[in-house]
């Protein structure tokens, strides 16, 4: 099938490619430009570990064509950390214990990411529902719900970290 | 030699973060960076990509297959079918429990997505489009889905490959559909207890057959060395030395020209310990083709075949005294193991640890039997979070415990006071004979009940009861086995099931130390550092823990059924004290004195009653390479293999409280107490994640998670809109406790943790659930408890209008 | 769970796509968020030739009100849906429908016109739409037609739509005054379809029910229209006895099939309880509660 050509950003750098047309974004991502932090958990878009940010929204890159993101401004989770400093959501989930196998790990950072631009001052019922995309099978939510608390509390005191 | 003023030795121990420190995680800089390296991440020049032509069918003859225009789709190198592999005798591999299991279906299909042809190509999308043009034609065959219909005398016979043998492994078989027959107790005994009984209670009681559904799936990558004869095979191992082993006992490749690696490992949970069909096929096709073959499989072919866990169909028996005194436990069970024995258990416990099932209770006879059939399901039978068969034992006693107090019109918390093992009976033997380490069971209860206020929701509950509101008070009391195992009664292939840490000091004071267990999310990085961190006095920051090598790592049995800490962690401890032994010495010839004029402190030898004068563990590493005594080998460095001279008895209370919602069926945990001993604590902070994972888990099955086949063998709801893993919505907030009761028989009193939430969490969330029915006289409901299924006691109680 | 291959086009407008849709016919395919359509061609279940995708018009994600009627694009996604100030202040239970669909990110992709022509009887605009006495825009090659939500849905995954036909527009007339509406989904967790869902839109005037409809998600081949059990309301002063028996009558318009949700008779019993609860909510709401 005949390639076609797409431009988009991806975590601040511009990428051109061709692709078939059926190619999904995730494995795009993973295959093409060698981002393997955005994971595969289900195909289905249930588990939500493919979840990366796409024009300022939280979406599952396994039910997306990479043709669909032409012309996109995309962040994964490799582009999560700048200026050499962790974002506040990674040190959160560092701190109170948010992630054990980390294979989850990408997708709820995105989410969080997104959800916490949303809503910066969420209850632990509103990260709940905003999380609710993502599975994870190890923590049980308690220490994410924490995480994203610390990393919303973080963002409170000392602004959202520059992109 | 040091002589200065030394820091007090709590501040030096607090910066060593070892044993209890709630230090932050080591392996999670990488892994919040997107920088972990999971199977399918791995990328080695010229991987091609395999995957599998699965059955439509659940039992059919293979008439043909036909691959030609499979073959035609452009970047497709090949396609194997068990003609292929059978002139390698590698179309059938052992299974860990005696049997055998198709590689690739041989002649016949015993399950519907068993595993046909093998695609391999030069991506995965080409390797899509031709699996779809593979042509089989098939015979359908009578099914057999029912376990209780498998011997019947009519039922057509699935595995004729076994025609005439009356061994499939484990024991004298007496139909063709049957595995074995196991049992255990004091037959006559629990019969008599029986016949001179006040009281007795009998209840069926299944465990529903579930996946546990990690959230990476399975899949390898084989990459063969034509040249060097060398295959290195990359995994979601949980024991990569025994993949090892058998993929050399299998494949005829001597065992030193396998490489086995497990990178990170997205969650394992039981799901991960066994070989499964894509790894020999990938192994084959590399050699084959001669350039690595990656095989993931897709959530779907996870849920549908990838080792399964329980489906016990139990019958539960108590004899008890009118005062609630239970006098014997009787148990039959029914084991479906699908239509291979490849069942995941030591080699001489065909029910696994099932004679665990008197739980936490003094209980003077019982007799345990079980029967292993085959059905037209997935092959498996893993330990699904829970030490073998642990899950099955603790819910069937803890049900029949609540099915007693309904009988006797007990309150269920006050029935187990009356049979709790006490602490002066420990070390206790049990009457199906295991030796129960330690526990004090009765303030643990205590405390739980305390914590929750008991005899308020006890309260509450009869007051909602006057207004036909539903509410559930679930409690669970169990009893763990785990650290499998001793070897004299454990081992897998012929294996014991040791475990082994090798440590290295440098000459720095820093520390690599190499375990043969492999974490698949638990945190061995951390807690192994800080177990030897205590031992050795170096800082937990400074040891690199290293696992999943087998080239590296020394040989063990790998992680699975809270064995890492019992054993492996038991293994870290002996070595880092081998390691001191000689430091001692070293430090003796740094100071001039005789070893017995030394004693530890934290992190250095000192002169008895000199404190000032010292050598910290630090000089003694360099000194070990540069300055050691006379006669002594250079070099800082122990390896250790533990035996464990028993199991470890980790315990808890959980009390769980549940609203039932009369007209939908929908249940909302509105409370959930967890208190576990898990003896010492190695690091709160990750104990307590680990049982908010396994409620989380224990949540899912008790109230959702279910393998459901159709009578023709369709596996219904393969996919995670149907397989129920809950949501942060879904999932209940959960509240830890603990008390500590050490291990009198492991060096550092550790017993492990990661899967007693699991075990004590499925009878507590479903005991609640059928509690809320209890003032209606029913003493049992299946599991899980879906909304339709307790809406279905609703309606046939008439109280749902 | 990898999709066959296909042509892609990206059509920048509605006629630029109805003429594709024109000249491909049949065997292409239409899409739009995409999480019903890639999934199902990932299992290949849907193998189409050619997908136009309409992710890059921007005038179908327009939502206005006009006359007293909420026109909103096909392509509004339904997070855009519950962020929407038009739909809260004129409709909001499409708003309120609308989070209960799937999850965040799904939502975020996920259109109202997607779930509408897809004909699914799981999904749950189509209960909402009957109820409110939606219609639908639909473009052809032909030109445009309306087609009232009620004469939309034929069967299982078959509508009014032709093969050439998209649909761009959905039309809700504005809730009036005195009106309340209610949706009760009942599911196993979230991003489930229902076990059964209803919606009930009520009007009240001077104590009595001066307009009623109920419609029903996932209990029939296509979203059921509760149309007796709505006509027994009107007239009347409503009560838990009458609501009792429109949800009876609601059952009796009920022919799940069973899956793992539950038995046939288990969803008929949770389609007359979710009618129950929506009447009940929705006479709330009308009353101004």
């Amino acid at each position: 099938m005949a390639k076609q050509k797409i431009a988009l950003s991806v975590n601040g750098k511009k990428i051109e490619a061709s692709v078939e047309p059926r190619t999904l974004l995730v494995h795009f991502l993973r295959e093409e430009l060698n981002l393997t932090g955005t994971h595969i958990g289900c195909e289905t878009s249930h588990c939500g570990a493919c979840t990366v940010d796409l024009n300022g929204m939280s979406v599952k890159s396994c039910t997306v064509l990479a043709v669909q993101a032409d012309g996109g401004d995309l962040k994964t989770v490799e582009g999560l950390a700048a200026g050499g400093k962790l974002h506040p959501l990674q040190e959160g989930f560092m701190q109170e214990h948010g992630l054990q196998c980390g294979f989850c790990t990408p997708g709820m950072l995105m989410r969080g990411y997104r959800m916490l631009q949303e809503n910066p001052n969420p209850s632990d019922e509103d990260i709940r529902w905003g999380l609710s995309g993502n599975l994870c099978r190890c923590t049980g939510y308690q220490n994410i719900v924490k995480s994203v608390q610390y990393a919303a509390d973080k963002i409170r005191k000392e602004g959202a970290p520059k992109p | 030699m040091t002589d200065v003023i030394v820091a007090p030795s709590k501040e030096r121990e607090a910066g060593l973060a070892g044993i209890g420190s709630h230090r932050k995680r080591k392996e999670d800089p990488r892994l919040i960076q997107g920088k972990g390296q999971f199977l399918d991440d791995l990328k080695l020049p010229g991987t091609v990509f395999g995957d599998f032509v699965r059955s439509p069918h659940a039992h059919a003859k293979i008439k043909a297959i036909r691959a030609d225009k499979a073959k035609a789709v452009p970047g497709i190198i090949a396609v194997l079918t068990a003609e292929d592999l059978k002139p390698l005798n590698l179309h059938w591999m052992p299974t860990l429990a005696g049997d055998r299991q198709a590689v690739l279906a041989h002649e016949k299909v015993h399950f519907q997505n068993q595993e046909v042809a093998f695609v391999v190509g030069e991506d995965r999308y080409a390797v899509a489009d031709a699996i779809q043009l593979v042509e089989v034609d098939y015979e359908a065959l009578p099914v057999v889905i029912d376990p209780k219909k498998a011997m019947a005398p009519n039922a057509p016979t699935l595995r004729d490959d076994l025609t005439g043998k009356d061994n499939a492994g484990q024991g004298p078989r007496r139909h063709p559909n049957h595995i074995f027959n196991w049992s255990v107790g004091d037959k006559a005994a629990t019969d008599k207890a029986f016949a001179g009984a006040a009281v007795t209670v009998k209840e069926d009681i299944a465990y529903q057959r579930v996946f546990p559904c990690p959230l990476e799936t399975c899949g390898c990558v084989a990459s063969m060395d034509p040249v060097r004869g060398e295959l290195t095979l990359y995994g979601t191992f949980q024991a990569p030395h025994v993949v090892r082993t058998v993929v050399s006992l299998i494949a005829g490749l001597p065992e030193h020209k396998i490489h086995v690696i497990a990178q990170d490992i997205g969650g394992g949970f039981g799901g991960k310990v066994g070989a499964y069909p894509g790894y020999i096929c990938s192994a084959v096709a590399s050699i084959v083709i001669g350039r690595p073959v990656k095989w993931v499989e897709s959530r779907m072919d996870n849920l549908s075949t990838t080792a399964f866990a329980r489906d016990y169909h139990m019958t539960g028996e108590l004899a008890a005294d009118k005062d609630g005194k239970i006098r014997a436990l009787r148990v039959y069970v029914l084991a479906d193991h699908g239509a291979f024995n490849a069942h995941a258990q030591p080699t001489k416990w065909p029910a696994g640890l099932f004679s665990i099932v008197t739980g936490s209770y003094d209980i003077g006879a019982a007799h345990v039997a079980v029967d292993g059939v085959f059905t037209n399901k997935a092959p498996g039978g893993v330990a699904y979070r829970c030490s073998f068969r642990v899950t099955e034992a603790s819910y069937l006693i803890e049900r029949m415990v609540d099915v007693l107090a309904l009988k006797l019109g007990m309150d269920p918390a006050d029935l187990r006071r009356k049979n709790l093992i006490q602490p002066e009976q420990f070390p206790y033997k049990s009457a199906l004979g295991w030796e129960y380490d330690s526990g004090v069971y009765p303030a643990a209860l205590e405390k739980a009940l305390k914590a929750v206020d008991y005899k308020g929701l006890r309260q509450e509950q009869a007051e909602k009861r006057k207004r036909g509101e539903l509410m559930g008070i679930g409690l669970a009391f169990f009893t763990e086995i785990v650290g499998a195992g001793p070897t004299r009664n454990c081992d897998i292939l012929g294996i014991g099931m040791f475990d082994s840490c090798e440590i290295r000091v440098h000459p720095t004071g820093s520390i690599i130390a190499r375990l043969g267990t492999k974490s698949t999310g638990q945190g061995h990085e951390t807690t192994y550092a800080q177990i030897i961190a205590s031992e050795l006095g170096i800082p937990s920051d400074d040891i690199m823990i290293e696992e999943g090598n087998t080239d590296t790592a020394p040989y063990g049995l790998g992680t699975y059924g809270s064995r890492s800490t019992p054993v492996a962690g038991a293994a870290c401890a002996q070595a880092a004290r081998t390691i001191r032994e000689k430091a001692k010495k070293i430090a003796a010839h740094m100071m001039e004195v005789s070893e017995t004029d030394l004693e530890w402190d934290v992190d250095r030898f000192q002169i008895k009653g000199v404190p000032q004068k010292t050598v910290t563990m630090k000089q003694i590493a360099m000194a070990a390479y540069s300055n050691v005594p006379a006669g002594m080998q250079h070099g800082l460095e122990a390896t250790n293999y533990y035996d464990p001279p028993n199991f470890t008895y980790p315990f808890g209370a959980y009390i769980c409280v549940v609203d039932v919602d009369r007209f939908t069926g929908e249940t909302k945990v509105r409370r959930f107490y967890a208190l576990d001993d898990c003896g010492t604590r190695i690091n709160p902070m990750i104990i307590e994640g680990q049982v908010h994972g396994g409620l989380t888990e224990a949540f899912a099955i008790a109230m959702g998670q279910e393998i459901v086949y159709d009578e023709t063998g369709n596996v219904l709801g393969a996919s995670l809109m149907d397989y129920f893993v809950p949501t942060s919505v879904e999932t209940p907030v959960w509240e830890t406790d603990f008390t500590v009761t050490p291990s009198p028989h492991h060096p550092i009193g550790a017993k492990g943790v990661g899967e007693s939430p699991n075990v004590g969490g499925v009878s507590a969330f479903s005991n609640a659930v059928i509690d809320a029915f209890a003032h209606h006289g029913v003493t049992h409901m299946p599991m899980p408890h879906t909304p339709w299924r307790v809406s279905e006691v609703c309606h046939r109680l008439g109280i749902d209008k | 769970m990898i999709p066959g291959n296909f042509d892609y086009h990206r059509p920048g407008s509605v006629d630029e796509a109805a003429a594709l849709l024109g000249r491909l016919g049949e065997d292409a395919k239409v899409l739009a968020g995409g999480h019903s359509l890639l999934p199902m061609m990932k299992l290949r279940l849907a193998e189409p030739k050619s997908l136009i995708d309409l992710g890059a018009i921007a005038e179908l994600r327009v939502i206005r009100e006009k006359d007293g009627v909420l026109q909103i694009g096909a392509m509004a996604t339904e997070a855009a849906l519950i962020a929407s100030d038009l739909i809260r202040r004129h409709c909001p239970l499409i708003a309120e429908a609308a989070a209960l669909i799937a999850d965040p990110q799904v939502r975020n992709r996920g259109t109202i016109g997607g779930d509408i022509a897809h004909g699914d009887p799981g999904n749950d605009h189509p209960a909402i739409m009957l109820a409110l006495g939606a219609s639908f825009v639909l473009r052809g090659g032909k030109g445009e037609r309306v087609v009232a939500a009620g004469d939309f849905y034929r069967a299982l995954f078959e509508t009014a739509m032709k093969a050439d036909e998209l649909l761009v527009e959905i039309r809700v007339p504005a809730l009036r005054p005195g009106t309340g509406a209610s949706y009760q989904k009942l599911k196993r967790k979230v991003g489930d379809f229902a076990i059964a869902g209803a919606a009930a839109v009520i009007g009240i005037k001077d104590g009595r029910c001066g307009h009623a409809a109920i419609a029903l998600t996932n209990v029939g081949p296509t979203a059921v229209n509760a149309e007796a059990a709505a006509a027994l309301l009107v007239g009347k002063a409503i009560d838990e006895a009458l609501i009792g028996e429109a949800a009876k009558l609601a059952m009796s318009a009920c022919a799940p099939t069973a899956d793992l949700r539950g038995p046939v008779e288990y969803k008929t019993r949770m389609a007359g309880e979710m009618t129950r609860r929506a009447i009940r909510e929705a006479l709330k709401r009308a009353k101004g509660g």
